[in-house]
C-alpha cells in the first residue's frame, strides 16, 4: 500500500503524458480530418456535438456516432485505441450515473430482479440508453477534433469563436506547463519511490503527497517568475499577436457544407 | 451553463486584464497547470480510500476569487478540450460549479474563518481546510441541483427525462454522499497541507508578511530553558577543577596539583602557575566568582542565581540587538 498510492499517481502521470504524445502524433497523420482547416473542423465538430446534445431520438444519435466512426477511419485513427481510451471510459462513467435510472424510472416492468421488488422498466432502459448514447457520441466527436488537430492550431481556431486573445494565450501556456509540471511531478514521485524502503502508514502517505504538492507549488511559482522574466527579456510588452495563417481551400468549403448539412439534418430529425 | 459562466469569466478577465500582461499572465497559467497536475495526485484518506483534490481551495486563498476562477477554469478547459475528460458540452457547468462558485465559496469561507486570526494561528490552517471542504461541497450541491431540475425541464412527450434522469430528492443525496466524505476530505487535506507549506516557505503568497516563530515552539523552548536552569546546581556534584580551567592558586595547592596530574595523563603539573596565566589572571575579575555572589552562602542557590543572571543578560543583549537591527532596517526602507 505504501508504494501503491505513489505507483497509482505515477501511472496517472504516465497515462496523461502518453495521451499527449498520441494526440501530437495522430494530429500529424495524413488523414481526412487532418487535412482540413482547423476552423472548419472546430465549427463543424461543435455543430455535430450540439446536434447530438439536442437530439431526442436514439436513431439520430446512432447515425451521428456512425458518422464519427467513418471520420475516425478516414483520419487513420485506431478504433481500438478509441474504444479503450474514449468509449470504455465514457461508458463506465456514464453507466454508473445511468444504471439506477433503470430501476428508478417508473413505467412498464420488463425484467424483475429475482431478489427484492426491484424491476427494470422499459422507460428506465430508454432513459439510461439515451444518456449513454448522447455522452458516447459527443465525446467521440470532440475527441476526433483533438486527435486530428495540433493543439496550437486548435487554439488559433478558437479565435473564430470570438474567444478573447488573452484566454488563448493562457490556454496555450497552461497546456505547455501542464506537460512540464506533469513531468516534474512524475520525476519527484519516481525519485521518492526509488529511495523508499518499507511501508508508510496513512498519515505518512498523506504527508508525502501534500509535501510533494507543496514543493511542486514552490517550483511552479519560481517557474512563473522565470517565465515572466524570460518574456520580458524577449520584449513582451503586453501585446499578443497570433500568426493566423489558415487559408480555406476548396475541400474546406465542401467539408463545412457537409458538416452543416449533417448537423442540420440531425437537429431536424432528432426533434 | 455556458451562459451563466460567460459573464463571470468576462468580469474576471476585466478585473485581471490590467495585471494580465504583467506577472499575472504566467502565474495564472502556471497555477492552472499546477491545479491540473494535483488533480492527478492520489490522496490517501482516513479509512483506506483515496481521493483527488481540485485545488480550488488553495487557488482561491493564494490568487483571490477572480484570478482563481480563471485558473481553475483553465485547468478544467485543458482537461475537457485536450484530455477529453468531462466533455465540451458539460465544461460550462463544470466551470460554473467548481471554478466560479467553488472559488468564491473557498475565498469567503477562508476569509470568514480566519477573521482576526494571527498569522501563525492554527485557526488559519483549519480555515484553509474548511475553505477546500466547503468549496467542493458547494460545487457538488450546485451540480446536484442542476442534475435534479433537468427531469422537470427536459422530458419527452411520454414524460421520460431526456438528459439526467433523477429528481432532486435522489440527485442531492447521491451527489452529496461522496462529496461530504471522500472528495471533501481530499480537498480539505490538500488545502490545509498546501496552506501550511506556503505559510512556512512563501508566507507573502498567503497574505502573511512574515511568520513569527510559532507560539507553541517558543513555549517549548522556554520550558526547556527553565529545566536547564533548574539543573545548573548539578555542576557542584563534579569533583575537582575542570581540565584547563585552572586558577593560579590551584598550582600552589598540593591536592589540586595531584588532580591536575591525574587528569593530564600523569604529566606532572608545574610547581608554580605559568607566568602568563599569573600575569593575566587579575585583568578581569568576575562579578560572581565561582558562580556565586559573595553574599550567597549556599552553593546550589548560587549556581541557580548565576544561571538566571547569565540567561537574563543574554536575553537583554539579544533584545537590544533586535531593536537596533529593526531600527536600522526601517531606515533602509524607502
Amino acid at each position: 500500500m505504501s508504494a501503491g498510492v505513489i505507483a497509482k499517481t505515477v501511472r496517472g502521470f504516465t497515462g496523461a503524458l502518453a495521451q499527449t504524445l498520441v494526440a501530437e502524433s495522430s494530429a500529424h497523420e495524413h488523414g481526412l480530418l487532418q487535412g482540413l482547416d482547423p476552423r472548419v473542423k472546430l465549427v463543424g465538430m461543435l455543430g455535430l456535438v450540439v446536434a447530438a446534445a439536442l437530439s431526442r431520438k436514439l436513431v439520430v444519435m446512432a447515425a451521428l456516432f456512425g458518422l464519427g466512426l467513418v471520420l475516425a477511419v478516414a483520419s487513420r485513427l485506431s478504433l481500438w485505441s478509441l474504444a479503450k481510451r474514449v468509449w470504455l471510459v465514457a461508458f463506465g462513467f456514464t453507466f454508473m450515473i445511468a444504471a439506477p435510472a433503470l430501476f428508478l424510472t417508473p413505467g412498464e416492468a420488463v425484467y424483475r430482479l429475482p431478489v427484492g421488488s426491484l424491476a427494470i422498466t422499459a422507460q428506465g432502459m430508454r432513459s439510461a440508453l439515451v444518456l449513454v448514447a448522447r455522452v458516447e457520441t459527443a465525446v467521440t466527436l470532440s475527441t476526433l477534433l483533438v486527435l486530428t488537430t495540433p493543439w496550437m492550431h486548435l487554439l488559433k481556431a478558437l479565435r473564430t469563436l470570438m474567444v478573447p486573445v488573452e484566454v488563448i494565450i493562457l490556454l496555450a501556456m497552461t497546456h505547455r506547463y501542464v506537460v512540464l509540471l506533469t513531468e516534474t511531478a512524475n520525476a519527484m514521485f519516481e525519485s521518492r519511490r526509488s529511495r523508499m524502503v518499507g511501508r508508510l502508514n496513512g498519515h505518512e502517505q498523506r504527508r508525502l503527497m501534500v509535501n510533494t504538492g507543496g514543493v511542486l507549488l514552490s517550483k511552479t511559482l519560481e517557474m512563473g517568475n522565470q517565465v515572466f522574466l524570460a518574456m520580458q527579456a524577449r520584449g513582451f510588452r503586453g501585446e499578443v499577436r497570433l500568426l493566423t495563417d489558415f487559408r480555406m481551400r476548396g475541400w474546406d468549403y465542401v467539408a463545412i457544407c457537409g458538416f452543416a448539412a449533417a448537423a442540420t439534418a440531425a437537429v431536424v430529425a432528432g426533434r | 451553463m455556458y451562459a451563466a459562466s460567460a459573464p463571470c469569466w468576462w468580469a474576471a478577465l476585466r478585473r485581471t486584464r490590467r495585471k494580465l500582461f504583467g506577472k499575472t499572465l504566467p502565474l495564472l497559467s502556471l497555477f492552472a497547470a499546477f491545479s491540473f497536475v494535483t488533480m492527478m495526485f492520489n490522496l490517501p484518506l482516513p479509512g483506506g480510500t483515496t481521493g483527488h483534490a481540485v485545488g480550488v481551495g488553495i487557488a482561491a486563498i493564494v490568487l483571490g476569487p477572480w484570478a482563481s476562477l480563471l485558473a481553475v477554469s483553465l485547468a478544467l478547459a485543458i482537461q475537457a478540450l485536450f484530455f477529453g475528460d468531462g466533455g465540451i458540452t458539460t465544461l460550462g457547468a463544470n466551470c460554473f460549479n467548481m471554478a466560479i462558485a467553488g472559488s468564491f465559496a473557498a475565498w469567503g469561507i477562508y476569509r470568514l474563518a480566519s477573521l482576526g486570526a494571527a498569522a501563525d494561528s492554527r485557526r488559519r490552517v483549519v480555515a484553509a481546510a474548511l475553505a477546500g471542504y466547503g468549496a467542493i461541497n458547494v460545487s457538488a450541491l450546485l451540480a446536484a441541483i442542476e442534475f435534479g431540475i433537468q427531469p422537470m425541464l427536459f422530458h419527452d412527450a411520454a414524460g421520460s427525462p431526456l438528459y439526467a434522469p433523477y429528481p432532486l430528492r435522489i440527485a442531492i443525496p447521491a451527489m452529496m454522499a461522496g462529496h461530504l466524505t471522500i472528495a471533501g476530505a481530499a480537498e480539505a487535506v490538500m488545502s490545509a497541507g498546501l496552506f501550511s507549506y506556503l505559510r512556512r516557505n512563501e508566507p507573502a503568497l498567503v497574505g502573511i508578511a512574515s511568520v513569527p516563530l510559532a507560539r507553541q515552539t517558543t513555549r517549548n523552548l522556554w520550558g526547556a530553558l527553565a529545566v536547564v536552569l533548574l539543573l545548573t546546581p548539578l555542576g557542584i556534584l563534579a569533583s575537582g577543577a575542570a581540565w584547563g580551567e585552572w586558577a593560579p592558586k590551584d598550582f600552589a595547592d598540593a591536592a589540586t596539583r595531584a588532580q591536575i596530574t591525574a587528569a593530564s595523563g600523569s604529566v606532572a603539573a608545574p610547581a608554580a602557575a605559568p607566568s602568563g596565566l599569573a600575569r593575566l589572571a587579575n585583568v578581569w575579575t568576575a562579578p560572581m566568582p565561582s558562580y556565586a555572589p559573595h553574599f550567597v552562602k549556599s552553593a546550589g542557590f548560587g549556581y541557580l542565581l548565576s544561571a538566571m543572571f547569565g540567561v537574563g543578560l543574554i536575553l537583554a543583549v539579544t533584545w537590544v540587538a533586535r531593536r537596533v537591527a529593526q531600527d536600522s532596517g526601517k531606515r533602509v526602507e524607502p
